[in-house]
């Protein structure tokens, strides 16, 4: 069965409240749409369940934190801390994404139609079969994947982020992706469209080009991408590079004695 | 609690606050008509009401330009007293140094309850003689003496056809005891307090302002210290119990004072880390080196997310890494800065432009009021 949520007016205690209260009569619904959602936090947070969930309207800070299982569906932007510590299934954008996006992610997707702000991937990690994967459609602010310890993060830069067309940056040098790209990384990968300047990049981080194995799997998740969010132009695999950590424990004789 | 009220007795309101802080994030909220067409109070309100929890209900507040047509021309002062006693000798002050073209309590909305509301009061007020270029540094310095020197009397704001409200509250609580959406104005901003550092009390909450200057800000300033001193030798006196209010002194000081261009003042509020500068092209780096080396003191650190009203102009500025958060979006002839893009959404369902600062770096939303609005506002229409 499919059910259908009216958002307007609700302060985001009630509205969770409600979301609870239809999994508890039906704990597998086919479909819970959400309409007219405006800033409500914590939507399908700590949810453990694979049902499909289709929010229409802004929601606000922490979307799907902590969750375990759902398949969200914004058709709006999403604010910040989407996707917060999320142990399993996945957080779809149609727009573009505030700050700490997938912030400690654990596990599950999140894929973002344009662009996201700063802090995307911030601590995401993986242990074992559990790897966390985050695309980005658009350009990445500032810190992409700082403290990163695992997981995958791939930025398409198939979209110009809002700020370009607002703002004059000093020394705005046109790439898809901030400054202090991979800052603390120990562990994981980041694919970009593109080069990146040396500059940009954390003191623990190494660019590399991709090779086939890696080709493989950018084929795999442009292809999702382009299942959600239509195909807008050819993409090859083989204009990326690749980020990844020199070392797993950058600091680990720092402590030492 | 018996000995609570004891010490509060013999305690000003701001002394008893400071000592009882309740250690506990915000939320700005800024819209400005750049053609200058007033609207009324009602759209900053809903949207600062919807990011009632982002405050605990220790500050709100509101800053409103246009809303004194008739009294275009005339300083504007609102303040508040704790006591008669206060009243009186501000009152006596004014009247040595201004005519007072009219003196009245501010309306309010006695059904909202508020924790111990002082005495609100405003004037108009029209210098006795004409002191040209000097007003305003008369202006200033009037401000620090009412602050400084007559106890439990604040200057809430103090410019022409602007005024703020403020207190102790929820936003939504204190907008509607102000009865802003009575008012229309131009440009509108907002704040939701959460204090986490200086205590919630009716002078602290935001906004701050000086001249027609106001300040929201969310965020903590670090380097309040170096900023405190550096305005301080410039005769601007903290006393507010709070770092924001060096921010509103900072502007008058850099823009109305130095007369620094606005499109380069995040290079001192805000200053680029040395290694981005090294990497500038040698012309531009020369001009952001200077201002980062004579301005050093100016440089706002620690993590911040600012609104800037002034009469001409709305300016918003976050910190150079972005540690608050901060959303802008254009339509039509408005522009709105807000710390969640749901609370623009709100009031503006479907705006052409929604963008994400980036740290550092400003949004400016000039006013420029067409020629014969200009005349009608002179008229007092």
């Amino acid at each position: 069965m499919s059910y259908c949520i009216s958002a307007k007016g609700l302060n985001y205690r009630d509205l969770n409240q409600k979301i609870k209260v239809v999994l508890a009569k039906n704990p597998n619904p086919a479909m819970l749409t959400i309409k007219d959602v405006c800033g409500q936090k914590y939507i399908g947070d700590g949810i453990q369940a694979d049902i499909q969930i289709q929010i229409y309207g802004v929601p606000g800070n922490d979307l799907g934190a902590f969750m375990d299982g759902p398949h969200i569906e914004v058709f709006d932007n999403v604010q910040d801390g989407t996707g917060n510590t999320m142990n399993e299934g996945s957080i779809i954008i149609h727009g573009n994404a505030g700050d700490i996006l997938g912030y400690s992610m654990r596990g599950g997707e999140i894929f973002v139609e344009k662009s996201v702000g700063y802090r995307s991937g911030i601590h995401m990690k993986s242990y074992g079969k559990k790897v966390p994967v985050m695309v980005i459609g658009g350009e990445a602010g500032n810190f992409l994947g700082e403290y990163m310890a695992g997981g995958m993060i791939i930025l398409l830069g198939l979209h110009k982020k809002e700020s370009r067309q607002a703002e004059m940056t000093l020394g705005c040098d046109g790439e898809i992706v901030g400054n202090y790209v991979g800052t603390g990384m120990h562990g994981g990968i980041i694919y970009i469209r593109g080069r990146v300047s040396d500059y940009k990049l954390g003191k623990e981080v190494k660019q590399m080009a991709v090779d086939a194995q890696d080709k493989k799997i950018l084929r795999t998740y442009i292809q999702k991408y382009q299942k959600y969010f239509g195909k807008s132009q050819p993409l090859k695999t083989d204009g990326f590079t690749k980020l990844i950590p020199f070392s797993h424990r950058p600091y680990g004789k720092l402590y030492a004695y | 609690m018996g000995e609570k009220l004891e010490i509060m007795e013999r305690m000003t309101r701001k002394e008893y606050s400071t000592r009882f802080r309740i250690p506990s994030g915000c939320a700005v909220f800024g819209v400005v008509n750049q053609k200058g067409m007033r609207f009324s109070g009602q759209t900053v309100l809903e949207g600062i009401t919807m990011m009632h929890d982002r405050s605990n209900g220790l500050g709100g507040g509101f800053a409103a330009y246009g809303i004194y047509p008739r009294f275009a021309q005339e300083w504007a002062f609102h303040l508040i007293y704790e006591d008669r006693i206060a009243q009186q000798q501000a009152e006596d002050l004014l009247g040595q140094n201004f005519e007072i073209l009219l003196s009245e309590e501010i309306p309010t909305d006695g059904s909202i309850r508020l924790d111990q509301p002082p005495l609100n009061y405003r004037y108009f007020l029209r210098c006795q003689k004409n002191m040209g270029k000097h007003e305003q540094d008369f202006i200033v310095n009037l401000v620090m003496n009412i602050n400084s020197n007559i106890r439990g009397a604040f200057v809430v704001s103090s410019g022409k056809n602007m005024g703020i409200f403020k207190g102790v509250g929820y936003p939504e609580d204190i907008g509607r005891y102000y009865r802003i959406q009575e008012y229309e104005g131009y440009l509108w901003t907002s704040h939701g307090r959460f204090p986490t550092n200086s205590a919630g009390w009716w002078g602290g909450a935001h906004p701050f302002g000086l001249l027609n200057w106001s300040v929201v800000h969310n965020g903590e300033i670090s380097s309040y210290g170096s900023n405190k001193r550096f305005v301080n030798d410039f005769g601007y006196k903290c006393t507010l119990s709070t770092d924001t209010e060096v921010i509103a002194y900072l502007f008058d000081l850099l823009v109305r004072r130095e007369k620094i261009d606005l499109r380069l003042l995040h290079l001192i509020l805000a200053a680029p880390l040395w290694e981005e500068i090294e990497r500038l092209a040698p012309d531009i780096r020369k001009v952001v080196t200077a201002l980062r080396t004579v301005y050093g003191p100016a440089l706002l650190n620690g993590p911040f997310n600012i609104i800037i009203g002034h009469n001409d102009f709305m300016y918003a500025l976050n910190d150079r890494i972005k540690l608050r958060p901060m959303v802008a979006a254009r339509h039509q002839d408005y522009m709105y800065v807000s710390s969640e893009e749901a609370a623009i959404r709100k009031v503006c369902p479907s705006p052409s432009l929604v963008w994400r600062p980036e740290g550092g770096q400003p949004v400016i939303g000039r006013v420029s009021i067409p020629r014969k609005a200009k005349l009608n506002q002179k008229a007092g229409v």
